[in-house]
């Protein structure tokens, strides 16, 4: 019922909040750039089988060492050559867009979701929630990153897993800092004192008043970490602490690539530009983000 | 009249963006030595881009389309680069609207005040500090050793606008814009920085080119006063004139939309839309 | 005489410093030193002042917006001093304020909508969202704010528009007191004579109280019935208004007016000082 009338309004003139947010972020170059280019390795990792000219796994020493397609020697077919072992690196390579995006969305979620929730309850309660969560966050913040994570595949074995969690176990704290000191803002805006003066109560007041003017500065973290999950998941599998060696992963083949990195430079070239672009798409949508949803940026 | 010091003759500025909005509309007026003259108007009639463009800091946003802003008969939108070095923040010098913003806040005061001494004025710092000591002598400010060696937060608003006055005069300028130099101070303050305005002033015979939105203050200040709306001068003339016998009905509706304490029945009359249309239509007209 | 809404006794406010655990506070500033305060059903008063007054900590902690430290604060005649966040909300209804900038006290995340259905809809002034969405619309025609303005978030307004939401929002739930902190500083003469006379048409239709909190002398005079004049955290005088501005007893109130420059030429003013105190 009451839903019927209230769409027995007509619309007050124009596009809704939600239409117009979405044009401001497609008007941003910087979003359509980065997030198109992230929206393509989405369908290429899912579609890999079909779009995969080979199989990944395939070796053939018969076609080991070919170099790309335009080169001397090249095999049609082969448009980025083979490794050693004759696997076809186009083929690895769209297969390995499989692990950095699962790693890049889930971790960067977890790491968010557990961040963003500790941030918002360090910044609205302060006193000792906040002193506990924040002195949590510098002890964490302490320890080398790098050295953390291959402690911590180390102890939860190795697997795609254990490198979600590693890394959502680390690099909560960035998130926790950001919405921290964000929530604290805000909190201080006449918005949360008229809140607070309609009665609203504090659970509202945070999660419906402020949570949404945090988001943007959020979503632009996320994009950014996504960034760092792809680089930090690529460092576990160069170590060879990620996934099991039969499943072709970036960092992988860079590892594989070094060793021949003089005769076969492509090897270890094509999965380094593969990273290279992937980071600098979520980099460049983090901040097309920040700028598109931020009413004051953008006005 | 003696020569105008400063002459703008139908100055039109426009906006940068899209929209390519005229800001200024072939703004005329003249600045008499040791005179003050009045710019008044609502928030968007133009009259911080014309201060802005006297002192050559125009937003990149703004581009002056037509006319010229003559100093001691030089037109400055002409006059290369490096001559107008001397002339904006030297002999055009401003006094700044927030008090609170205007000062850097890591620079002590000394630092602060005796920049434009020894850059501009090659003096060494000895020699700067000797004047800075005077000129803060000379707006009042009682304890000045201890003041030079404060950093803004250690002052109140008042404090900082007396600071940032004493700055303006350091360089014996010969007009002085004044950005709603009293907006953010108590009026209490307001009447003792509009006092050492008027002392200073008299003292150097410095012209002075004050921007406000409080008639009230143009009253009491300035000895011509020119009304803007919507980047178009409506009126210009002298204050007691202005305000006694406005011919412009807009000047009228805006002396009677101000609230009086003495009398609580005059004012508080917002002014009529329709002669805010029909004054849009009439500026529009006078083009860009 | 009018019956009291508002009775404030000997409040005092101090921020910083520690709070021991029986409420005493050890060091920190204090703002408020004891401050009295009167407001009757319907009355506008009037609290000026010059920043570090206190009048805007006086406002907040009439609603219980900040935590007190000594004295008493009465509200149409249940002692709410002491009032537990829970125990107050229902009160909340009844007691509002706008905001000095409406551009930061409206949330900029969310539609105008949004912003002004909630709280009817949270206190039940409002029986549905259709009934929200019809006294919300209603009140826009009443104050001329296009039905357009519904859709858009705050930062699309005009600063004029901005503030009309913020009485809207206030006005809306039916309030018996508004609290009105500065709300007119910052805007145009002819934007703050038009807001002025919407806040005084409200309070007299809707027999609303308001406090009213400004520096500016001459806008209490135009919308105050009496006025509080607030110096360091305390009140050096307090009056009707046609008393207060035709004979002030303290020099400070007489400093305030003397300092406010009127539009007509007065060749003394700038040099004229206000006579030391007498008594």
């Amino acid at each position: 019922m009451t839903e019927a009338s209230v769409s027995s309004f007509p619309a007050a003139s124009g596009p809704n909040l939600a239409t117009r947010r979405l044009r401001a972020l497609l008007a941003e170059p910087k979003v359509t750039i980065g997030g198109g280019f992230i929206l393509a390795l989405i369908a290429i990792a899912l579609f890999a089988p079909w779009i995969a000219p080979k199989n990944p796994l395939d070796q053939d020493l018969m076609l080991a060492s070919l170099p790309p397609a335009g080169l001397a020697s090249a095999e049609p077919g082969y448009y980025l050559g083979t490794d050693d072992l004759g696997r076809d690196v186009l083929s690895r390579l769209i297969y390995g867009a499989r692990i950095a995006l699962i790693v890049a969305f889930v971790a960067a979620s977890l790491a968010a979701l557990a961040g963003t929730a500790l941030g918002l309850l360090a910044g609205w309660y302060r006193g000792w929630v906040d002193g506990l969560i924040s002195r949590l966050v510098d002890i964490w913040m302490a320890f080398p990153p790098v050295l953390l994570s291959i402690l911590l595949v180390a102890v939860l074995g190795a697997g795609v897993g254990s490198v979600i969690a590693a890394i959502a176990i680390i690099d909560w704290t960035r998130f926790c800092r950001v919405v921290r000191a964000e929530t604290m803002a805000q909190a201080q805006a006449d918005y949360v004192t008229a809140a607070h003066a309609i009665g609203f109560p504090p659970f509202h007041i945070l999660m419906r008043e402020i949570l949404p003017n945090v988001v943007p500065a959020l979503l632009a973290l996320v994009s950014l970490e996504m960034g760092i999950a792809v680089i930090v998941e690529a460092i576990l599998s160069f170590v060879g602490l990620s996934v099991s060696s039969d499943t072709p992963t970036w960092g992988g083949m860079i590892a594989e690539g070094r060793q021949f990195i003089h005769q076969t430079w492509w090897v270890f070239a094509a999965p380094l530009a593969a990273l290279f672009a992937t980071v600098l798409a979520f980099n460049q949508l983090g901040d097309g983000l920040r700028r598109a949803l931020d009413p004051v940026l953008r006005r | 009249m003696t020569a105008p010091i400063l002459s703008i003759r139908r100055l039109s500025a426009a906006s940068k963006l899209e929209d390519a909005q005229p800001i200024l509309r072939r703004v005329s007026l003249d600045l008499a030595p040791g005179e003050t003259l009045g710019l008044v108007g609502e928030s968007g009639a133009g009259k911080s881009t014309i201060a802005k463009a006297l002192l050559g800091v125009l937003p990149r946003t703004v581009r002056i389309t037509h006319g010229e802003i003559l100093f001691e008969g030089r037109d400055l939108m002409i006059t290369p680069r490096r001559e107008t070095r001397a002339i904006f923040g030297d002999a055009i010098a401003l006094v700044p609207q927030d008090p609170m913003t205007a000062l850097n806040p890591g620079r002590r005061i000394e630092a602060q005040l005796t920049d434009g001494l020894r850059l501009r004025r090659g003096m060494n710092a000895r020699a700067a500090h000797k004047r800075a000591l005077e000129l803060l002598a000379e707006v009042r400010i009682a304890d000045p050793e201890r003041v030079l060696r404060a950093y803004p937060h250690q002052l109140s608003g008042g404090m900082r606008q007396r600071v940032l006055i004493a700055a303006a005069f350091a360089l014996e300028p010969k007009i002085i814009v004044a950005d709603e130099p009293t907006t953010a101070l108590d009026v209490t303050v307001q009447k003792q920085i509009l006092r050492l305005i008027r002392q200073m002033q008299e003292a150097h015979r410095t012209a002075v080119i004050f921007v406000t939105h409080d008639l009230g203050v143009v009253a009491q200040i300035c000895d011509r006063v020119t009304l803007l709306f919507a980047g178009a001068v409506i009126e210009s003339g002298p204050t007691a004139d202005i305000l006694s016998t406005p011919r412009h009905p807009y000047t009228r509706a805006l002396i009677a939309a101000g609230p009086r304490y003495d009398r609580p029945e005059a004012g508080l009359k917002p002014v009529p839309e329709a002669l805010v249309a029909e004054l849009r239509l009439e500026v529009e007209g006078v083009g860009g | 005489m009018v019956q009291d809404l508002f009775v404030a006794s000997d409040v005092q406010v101090a921020y910083g410093g520690k709070r021991l655990l029986n409420g005493e506070r050890v060091g920190g500033v204090k703002v408020l030193y004891g401050v009295d305060l009167r407001i009757g059903r319907g009355e506008t008063v009037g609290i000026v002042g010059e920043s570090g007054s206190g009048k805007t900590t006086l406002g907040r902690a009439l609603m219980r917006l900040i935590d007190i430290d000594a004295g008493r604060i009465v509200f149409d005649g249940r002692d709410i001093t002491q009032l537990l966040e829970s125990q107050m909300r229902p009160l909340r209804r009844r007691m509002q304020i706008i905001f000095q900038d409406p551009m930061t006290s409206l949330n900029p995340r969310h539609t105008v909508r949004r912003i002004l259905v909630e709280p009817l809809l949270f206190h039940r002034v409002a029986r549905d969202h259709a009934d929200a969405e019809r006294r919300v619309r209603g009140f826009f025609d009443r104050v001329g704010l296009p039905l357009a303005c519904l859709d858009r978030t705050p930062h699309e307004l005009s600063g004029g528009q901005r503030q009309r939401v913020g009485i809207a929002r206030a006005a809306l739930l039916e309030p018996d007191f508004v609290l009105a902190d500065e709300i007119v500083s910052g805007l145009d003469v002819s934007t703050q004579a038009q807001a002025l006379n919407l806040l005084k048409t409200l309070t007299r239709d809707l027999g609303l109280a308001m406090a009213f909190i400004s520096h500016d002398l001459s806008v209490i005079r135009a919308v105050c019935d009496r006025v509080y004049v607030m110096k360091a955290g305390l009140v050096v005088e307090e009056g009707r208004c046609e008393d207060v501005f035709a004979a002030p007893k303290s020099r400070y109130t007489r400093l305030l007016i003397d300092a406010i420059p009127l539009p007509e030429i007065d060749p003394g003013w700038l040099d004229r000082d206000v006579a030391p105190e007498t008594d």
